[in-house]
């Protein structure tokens, strides 16, 4: 029965936290939302007090629940566990799993160098750990795409029957680097959970090892009665966490993850999910570390730059070609409204990828630049931060972004647009003006230029919101004549 | 009658056509019978005694098709649309060295050229608006024969001229030769009919008529924009209302070509509550019908052309053609009262011509105007937030923009450069219109509507 219902509830949520990757209509993050901001890691980085105490509480009392249930990545690693264990009972082979010792060095190694990641601000680092970055970054990276072409098939369905509830939305790819790292993330969790069900959970993740701290002296926990129980091993064959150990009668709290499976699985009614609370905590069996998995990290960092550029779209002979544009330099990146300064943006963002997922206007993508490698900048080849769109602060899970209105995003200064006369296409005798037309903060002025007589556009500083309108929409191709830089601190009262 | 009971009658009767072609009055006044004649409707030019049928078929909105990545004009559907038009006694034929790209007239010419040459007349024109020296326009005069694959040209007309008055047409027919030219070209006979399609205002028209008045030229016939709507509701300061330009032509007896009878398609779908009204009148008869109706209706018009972009309105063009109704007085009142109308939906008064193609920024000028044109016509609009289902209108018409026109054409990126302006016939602002298309859209978006 415990079984029954970690199970479902597993679904559940990984159903609710993947569609809300999914999902790029923003249909979903009203009910959704919070099933991102109950991560732990996010919810570390946002202060968030409620939500880590109340983590830590529901280990205390009932174990790693987070683990089985919570986290998507380990529900993933379950399912994919699941797929080769039903394989091989198949086979007549009843024995995916045996117990191993905990692999300490490796363990709490990586969890020391990640909260020093933390600490020093090493995110590339701490993203590529966390559990809900990866997932985040393999949804939105690999499953994403997948789902948005299935909705344009819907779309262009609908468009013929005349329908709009389905439409069309732009597929690409938004960072080949972060496109890897997501790929090989996907490929090592899945041969790990593979072969050896938690490994990935129990030895790396360090959200893992900071909730054993706590799981160890959980209320409830699965206790064996030694006496009935009758060393036949079966809990200790199935066993993904690989925890058990039948030998000694003891089970490793630390890396127990709740799934509540040998419960069902003992016939004798040894294994027992009861109040244990304040019982000696179980001795580590002495055992060597040897490094029997090496985890392959960082060597996706060193994929060259995001070259991928989309190929000139061939058009209809009765419309002038449109050059792509390119990305201009920008000295300071430029992180969306709602972050408070960049250094505080990316001391927090988690690169879990949701705001990129979401981001309706093609403009946040991962970052290319290692300092904040596979964290969100935004860039305005595609969309612009349009004025009534505040979807990724709403759901930013680590409170890297605020959560902020309409109103209050006007006050948000991410950048400033500077002008570059030597491509304006007024410089070439053409009336123009676009910037200063949609400019929404009216920050952009047209003056006549006295040698010339043509009227450029210039801008002031102190009303622009760096929002890219005029970038998105200046006619010169493919480096835009007006440009937004960012800014370290965008809002003013500091 | 059935559409379908029509189409068979009139596929078997195909022999009945030479009788048809020549047993019809010409000269159709308004005689009200119930059941109109069963033949195409032909009307003779005084001048030379051509039996033009009174609908022609205007090559400019044949249907397109991708090709080895090029678009490229439908060879087998127009050739299956001439061959029915011929059949059923359409043999007016109106091309242009312009149009679709460019390659109107070759297409023309492959079709027609698989007929007999005296089953229908060719008008073509001398379309030189960006190069008007006498090179250039030689050329393209020469040209035409190429691709039309004839000898000779049935009618043949300045292009577009009426904006910038007899200036402009000094500049461009005059100073260079070409109307010396074409006059002497008239003599030799390969020109058997000269003329000019018309656009602007009602004093640059009498400019131009004014030297058929003083004997310097002589307008065999001339082409002008006629409709209900355009009848009394011209749009904008500079172009004419057809009932003057009609009323002046017809002093003169100058026989009279129509174009955008339709304005390219609007006048077929006209917004609910006047469909509605038509229907109640003619529950049988399609919305297009009445617009073509009031176009034959007067005398003293040669031939109406449509832009047939498809087998469906040619049949529904014939079959209203070959039961000729002429519309009655009251008739002709009811739709005068329907323009009133028409004239109070925020429309833009593009008719798709495509001559401010291609914009050099991308823009899809025609395509964001029909767009917005259908969705104001369709009820796809919304007036006011306070609207009951102003969120569905919303994503309609935001999604329907999307599918409608690529994000990088749309009107937010036209930079009222200006280039388009002289070459709009309806003298559009279009960087105007554009504009204030998109502040609908920016409301829309912003939910500030």
């Amino acid at each position: 029965m415990l079984k029954k219902i970690r199970v479902a509830l597993a679904i559940l949520f990984w159903l609710g936290i993947t569609l809300l990757f999914l999902d790029f209509t923003g249909a979903l993050h009203g009910w959704l939302g919070w099933m991102a901001k109950v991560q732990f890691l996010p919810a570390v980085l946002a202060l968030n007090v409620a939500v880590i105490i109340g983590l830590v509480l529901l280990t205390l009392v009932f174990g790693r629940i987070y683990c089985s249930v919570i986290c998507p990545l380990g529900v993933f690693q379950d399912g994919v566990a699941h797929l080769n264990v039903a394989r091989k009972r198949k086979k007549k082979d009843r024995k995916p799993y045996s117990f191993s010792p905990e692999m300490k060095w490796l363990r709490y190694g990586v969890w020391v160098l990640f909260v020093i990641a933390i600490i020093v601000g090493v995110q590339a680092l701490v993203a590529l750990l966390a559990p809900y970055s990866a997932w985040g970054r393999i949804v939105q990276n690999l499953f994403q795409p997948v789902y948005l072409w299935v909705n344009n098939l819907f779309a262009s369905i609908a468009e013929r029957a005349n329908s709009y509830a389905f439409y069309d939305k732009e597929v690409w790819l938004r960072s080949l680097p972060t496109f890897f790292v997501a790929l090989v993330t996907l490929v090592v969790v899945v041969i790990l959970a593979w072969k050896n069900g938690r490994t990935y959970c129990n030895t790396i993740c360090p959200v893992g090892t900071t909730l054993s701290f706590f799981s160890r002296f959980a209320m409830f926990r699965p206790v064996i009665d030694a006496e009935k129980c009758k060393n036949c091993k079966v809990c200790e064959h199935n066993c993904k966490a690989a925890c058990i150990d039948i030998d000694r009668h003891k089970i490793d709290y630390s890396r127990c993850v709740d799934c509540f499976n040998c419960l069902e699985d003992c016939k004798f009614g040894a294994l027992k999910y009861k109040f244990a609370w304040g019982r000696k905590e179980v001795t580590e069996p002495a055992g060597n570390d040897g490094g029997r998995r090496a985890f392959i990290t960082g060597a996706a960092l060193a994929v060259g730059t995001a070259a991928l550029k989309a190929q000139e779209k061939k058009v209809d002979g009765g419309f002038a070609t449109i050059l792509d544009k390119e990305v201009p330099e920008r000295d300071i990146p430029l992180t969306p409204p709602g972050s408070r300064s960049v250094k505080d943006f990316y001391r927090r963002c988690t690169a879990c990828q949701l705001c990129v997922a979401e981001c309706p206007n093609n403009v946040l993508r991962p970052s290319t630049d290692l300092k904040h490698f596979m964290q969100p900048e935004m860039s305005y080849e595609r969309g612009y931060c349009r004025p009534e769109c505040t979807r990724c602060s709403e759901l930013c899970p680590a409170g890297a972004i605020v959560k902020i209105t309409k109103e209050e995003k006007t006050q948000y200064h991410v950048g400033t647009a500077h002008v570059n006369p030597d491509l304006c296409v007024v410089e070439k005798g053409v009336e123009c003006g676009n910037c200063a037309r949609h400019c929404p903060a009216g920050a952009i002025m047209l003056v006549k230029d006295e040698e010339t007589g043509y009227r450029r556009p210039v801008v002031n500083e102190e009303r622009c919101i760096g929002c890219g309108a005029c970038e998105n929409l200046c006619p010169a191709r493919p480096i835009s004549a007006i440009t937004v830089n960012g800014r370290h601190n965008h809002l003013n009262e500091d | 009658m059935e559409r379908r009971d029509f189409i068979k009658i009139t596929g078997a009767g195909a022999l009945t056509l030479g009788a048809a072609a020549v047993g019809c009055a010409p000269k159709k006044t308004a005689s009200a019978t119930d059941e109109g004649p069963e033949q195409m409707v032909y009307r003779e030019n005084p001048r030379n005694g051509d039996k033009v049928s009174l609908i022609g078929f205007g090559c400019m909105r044949w249907p397109m098709i991708e090709k080895d990545g090029q678009r490229v004009i439908d060879q087998d559907a127009v050739n299956e649309m001439v061959d029915y038009a011929i059949e059923h006694g359409i043999n007016y034929f109106d091309t242009s060295p312009a149009y679709l790209m460019g390659q109107s007239e070759k297409a023309a010419g492959i079709a027609l050229s698989r007929h007999p040459r005296d089953k229908y007349f060719i008008a073509t024109k001398l379309s030189n608006f960006n190069n008007a020296t006498p090179e250039a326009s030689i050329r393209m005069y020469k040209d035409s024969f190429e691709q039309l694959k004839t000898d000779y040209f049935d009618y043949y007309l300045l292009h577009a001229i009426g904006s910038g008055g007899v200036a402009a047409f000094e500049q461009r027919y005059v100073q260079n030769g070409m109307m010396e030219f074409l006059v002497k070209e008239k003599e030799a006979g390969r020109i058997r009919n000269l003329g000019f399609s018309f656009h602007g205002a009602p004093g640059e028209f009498d400019e131009l008529i004014g030297l058929h008045d003083s004997g310097r030229y002589h307008w065999d016939f001339v082409q002008i924009e006629m409709n209900f709507v355009d009848w009394n509701h011209a749009d904008g300061r500079r172009n004419a209302n057809a009932s003057y330009l009609y009323e002046e032509l017809d002093k003169r007896g100058i026989p009279i070509v129509i174009m955008e009878p339709l304005l390219g398609g609007r006048l077929a779908n006209v917004p609910d509550a006047i469909a509605r009204q038509m229907k109640e009148r003619e529950p049988d008869k399609s919305v297009a019908s009445w617009a073509f109706r009031f176009c034959g209706t007067y005398p003293r018009v040669l031939c109406t052309l449509s832009g047939m972009t498809n087998m469906d309105p040619l049949l529904d063009n014939v079959n209203t053609f070959t039961h000729f109704k002429p519309l009655t007085e009251e008739e002709l009142e009811f739709l005068e009262r329907m323009a009133t109308q028409m004239m109070e939906y925020p429309i833009v008064n593009c008719t798709d011509c495509k001559y401010c193609m291609p914009c050099p920024w991308g823009i899809d000028i025609p395509g964001i105007f029909k767009h917005y044109n259908t969705s104001v016509t369709e009820g796809r609009y919304a007036q006011t937030q306070e609207q009951k289902d102003y969120q569905k209108l919303k994503k309609a018409y935001l999604v329907s923009y999307d599918r409608a026109i690529p994000t990088l054409r749309q009107a937010d990126h036209c930079i009222h450069c200006g280039e388009c302006l002289s070459h709009c016939p309806q003298s559009i602002d279009i960087p105007r219109q554009l504009q204030r298309i998109n502040l609908y859209v920016e409301k829309l978006k912003q939910d500030t509507l």
